[in-house]
């Protein structure tokens, strides 16, 4: 088997399913019970959470754990949205954001009346920064923004952004999706409000996100319920899952720089196999994260080369997993205005430390014979 | 820019005559103990320092625990480069642009072991500070007699080291200098604040707890070891406590005293326990948290009847302080987040409503003559429990 959509999800690390198995039979209690056997669990998870926070450079009351990044994101725009509507009622977000984030955003202002603005890309993927300043206003309560994009890449630049908010408008509350980064990329959350993560991404558990909220930022919670997660967040602690979310995040920062360096070698070498070959575009920018490489075989079904290369063992995807189901051209590749014929024919290939020479070679062979013996259906 | 050893600076044992020796040799071996976590440290103790060498453990961390040792003036983390003027020059705009300040005078001063080196130390000094202003944002200014931050400079054959002077101390004595008393602790904000403080003059301490279950909960208990988990970090890395099944003897009291007088009966009860404990660990003084005039039990008249049960010396270290000063100690050694936890201790089970604040010490003895006292006293002190806390405590990093 050959698997390049890391993006999508992660294989669990041995060393996480060791924990947390040991863990789930002894650890059963309900954290939030007043003896020793829930309060000891509830310990764990506490120090898991000091441990995130100093991992993170943040306090460990700023951090609260959820069942996904996608309930991490509705928790912070709607959140920020419901406690702030007296302040304003508009929100700022991009053309090509993850499906959390984006039909929060529609609800919003569909059902809710709020005011929804989203920032063009360039056909690289990247925003205006000139746009972005024009479009804050006094009533603007919240930006969200991803810092690395799921489909092509294409890196934001969260500190530029972060800035701009802070001068024209300083109340506006700036939330990162920062799933596709962490373990990735440097994450700084210093001039951040709200930034969403997620386990699974990072060879973790599914079901396991987490949302840090700085001090100074109120949300009105999404789940009611008893005193878990500082109130906002109802429900039975999902305790097992997140004491083993500290390890799982200390191991993808401690091997964050080697892995990053491995992997733009993978890309690099990729992206030159791909240019020589002359039924293939690549829609992922040059400075994109090198942990995504998003390319277009025009012509093809781009479901009928997936399905074409699973029959040898390799996995890849057309897009975002999330929204696979849809059929027309990913947004993110439609808000780039790539030739409609690129935009519908998108494969995108994921990488991590797990990937090796052998297995990219193997898949480039495997994608010529299906280019030339899957027919063009366009 | 590898940091490559940490040079310590004794606190106010440089006032010290003959037992001067004594001194660092305690304290080296605090710090050996505080440290030993870090397992690829080494160590050398010369007259006025001891040499950390870091061996590839990461500076910060080191630092970060160094910060909780007693008996250390200051400490500075010293840069190991090749003895080359340009590397001399980054290293020490490295430290300049590190400093947490934004305006200061600076000095350099550069030690020229290796007498080949082409410049003079002055030369160098020049060199290195004309190079500084020219690569900083920092407004700086040249000082030589009382600068803010100085830079040395340590220049050998195979190398060249660039230190600072900055990173501050506990102070203080080194702890278990000053022989050891037993700090009584409820798990309260008050005394692990004066557990501290008495550390800090050089005072190691073991613990006494009364507990009274199942009146008080297993999460008091708890609580108070938690504490003890932060503390220990400050003396060498251990702390011993002694836990008093307490409930029979409160239950006595309760039951022989009238309400008012029940709080100044079962504090003089603890009192004798305490003592009883400390005689028969060989410990010289009591230590607890009381603060004058905070609540009943501690009016000077409390104090008074209270305290005339025993003979032991009772030291007070937060007697004097305002509550707000407590709690800002407490926050800054990091006990005040466990001292908050909202579980009862056996004082604020069957608190009575109106405590006698100017008890007379006859009735209080008229009161414990109804029943033998002493007994349960000894029996108290006959089947404490006690517990070491280390780094054992909660060791569960494998989880994480």
């Amino acid at each position: 088997m050959i698997y390049l959509d890391y993006v999508a999800t992660t294989p669990l690390s041995d060393d996480i399913y060791q924990t947390y198995t040991q863990l789930l039979k002894k650890y059963f209690a309900n954290a939030d019970s007043a003896y020793r056997l829930g309060y000891e669990v509830n310990r764990l998870m506490e120090t898991s959470r000091a441990k995130i926070a100093s991992m993170l450079h943040v306090k460990e009351d700023e951090l609260i754990f959820t069942s996904c990044a996608s309930e991490a994101n509705n928790l912070a725009i709607k959140g920020v949205a419901f406690q702030y509507q007296n302040r304003g009622r508009h929100i700022i977000t991009t053309a090509i954001e993850h499906s959390s984030v984006a039909n929060t955003c529609r609800e919003l202002a569909e059902v809710f009346g709020f005011e929804v603005d989203y920032l063009s890309v360039d056909n690289q993927g990247h925003i205006d920064l000139e746009e972005l300043k024009s479009l804050i206003r006094p009533d603007t309560i919240l930006v969200t923004t991803m810092y690395v994009n799921n489909e092509i890449g294409v890196i934001n630049p969260i500190k530029d952004i972060a800035k701009i908010i802070k001068t024209v408008n300083p109340k506006t509350k700036y939330h990162v999706d920062m799933v596709q980064a962490l373990g990735k990329l440097p994450v700084d959350l210093n001039d951040i409000d709200l930034a969403t993560f997620s386990a699974h991404k990072i060879f973790g558990l599914k079901g396991s996100g987490l949302l840090y909220k700085k001090h100074s930022t109120t949300l009105v919670p999404l789940i009611n319920g008893g005193q878990q997660e500082f109130d906002l967040r109802g429900g039975t602690s999902n305790a097992c899952t997140n004491i083993v979310l500290a390890k799982t995040i200390r191991l993808a920062l401690e091997s964050q720089k080697a892995h990053y360096d491995y992997v733009k070698k993978l890309n690099d070498f990729m992206r030159e196999e791909i240019k020589k070959r002359e039924a293939l575009v690549i829609n992922s920018p040059e400075d994109a994260s090198p942990f995504i490489l998003n390319i277009s075989a025009p012509h093809y079904k781009p479901e009928v080369l997936v399905h074409d290369l699973e029959s040898s063992g390799i996995y890849i995807s057309t897009k975002s997993a999330c929204s696979s189901k849809a059929t027309e051209a990913s947004h993110t590749l439609a808000a780039m205005h790539l030739d409609e014929e690129v935009a519908i024919s998108a494969l995108r290939l994921s990488f991590s430390h797990l990937t090796t020479m052998d297995e990219l070679k193997t898949f480039l062979k495997a994608l010529d014979e299906s280019l030339t013996r899957v027919r063009k259906q366009r | 820019m590898q940091a490559d050893y940490i040079i310590v600076r004794f606190g106010e044992l440089t006032t010290k005559g003959k037992n001067r020796k004594n001194f660092s040799a305690r304290l080296l071996r605090n710090t050996k103990e505080i440290l030993s976590g870090f397992t690829r440290l080494t160590y050398r103790l010369t007259f006025d320092h001891i040499y950390i060498m870091l061996n590839g453990e990461n500076p910060d961390d080191v630092c970060e625990a160094l910060k909780k040792v007693f008996g250390i003036h200051s400490f500075s983390v010293c840069y190991k480069i090749e003895p080359d003027l340009d590397q001399i020059k980054q290293a020490a705009a490295e430290i300049i642009n590190n400093y947490e300040k934004e305006a200061f005078t600076f000095k350099i001063n550069t030690k020229r072991n290796d007498k080949n080196f082409p410049m003079m130390s002055m030369e160098i000094n020049r060199a290195v500070a004309g190079y500084v202003f020219h690569h900083t944002d920092k407004q700086l200014k040249v000082d030589v007699h009382d600068p803010d931050l100085m830079v040395r400079i340590e220049l050998r054959k195979d190398a060249a080291y660039v230190m600072d002077n900055v990173i501050l101390g506990a102070g203080g004595y080194p702890v278990g200098i000053g022989g050891k008393a037993l700090l009584m602790l409820s798990g309260g904000i008050d005394s692990p604040v004066a557990g501290y403080l008495v550390m800090k003059r050089g005072i190691d301490i073991e613990c006494i707890h009364y507990a009274s279950p199942p009146y008080t909960s297993d999460l008091a208990r708890e609580k108070v070891l938690d504490l003890l988990n932060v503390l220990k970090d400050y003396n060498h890395g251990g702390i011993r406590i002694h836990i008093v099944p307490f409930t029979k003897l409160q239950l006595s009291v309760y039951q022989n005293t009238d309400e008012s007088y029940a709080m100044t009966v079962m504090r003089r009860m603890m009192y004798r326990i305490a003592e009883g404990v400390a005689k028969k660990r060989n410990i010289k003084a009591i230590v607890n948290g009381e603060s004058i005039g905070q609540v009943a039990s501690q009016t000077l008249d409390s104090m008074n009847t209270i305290n005339q049960v025993i003979t032991t010396p009772v030291i007070r270290p937060v007697a004097c302080l305002d509550k707000l000063e407590i709690i800002r100690i407490a926050e800054k050694i990091g006990t005040y987040g466990i001292s908050i936890r909202p579980y009862e201790d056996c004082c604020t089970i069957f608190t009575p409503k109106n405590p006698a604040t100017k008890p007379k010490d006859y009735k209080a003895e008229a009161y414990e003559a109804k029943w033998d006292y002493a007994a349960e006293v000894q029996e108290c002190i006959d089947n404490i429990e006690t517990i070491v806390v280390n780094a054992n405590y909660k060791n569960d990093e494998d989880l994480f």
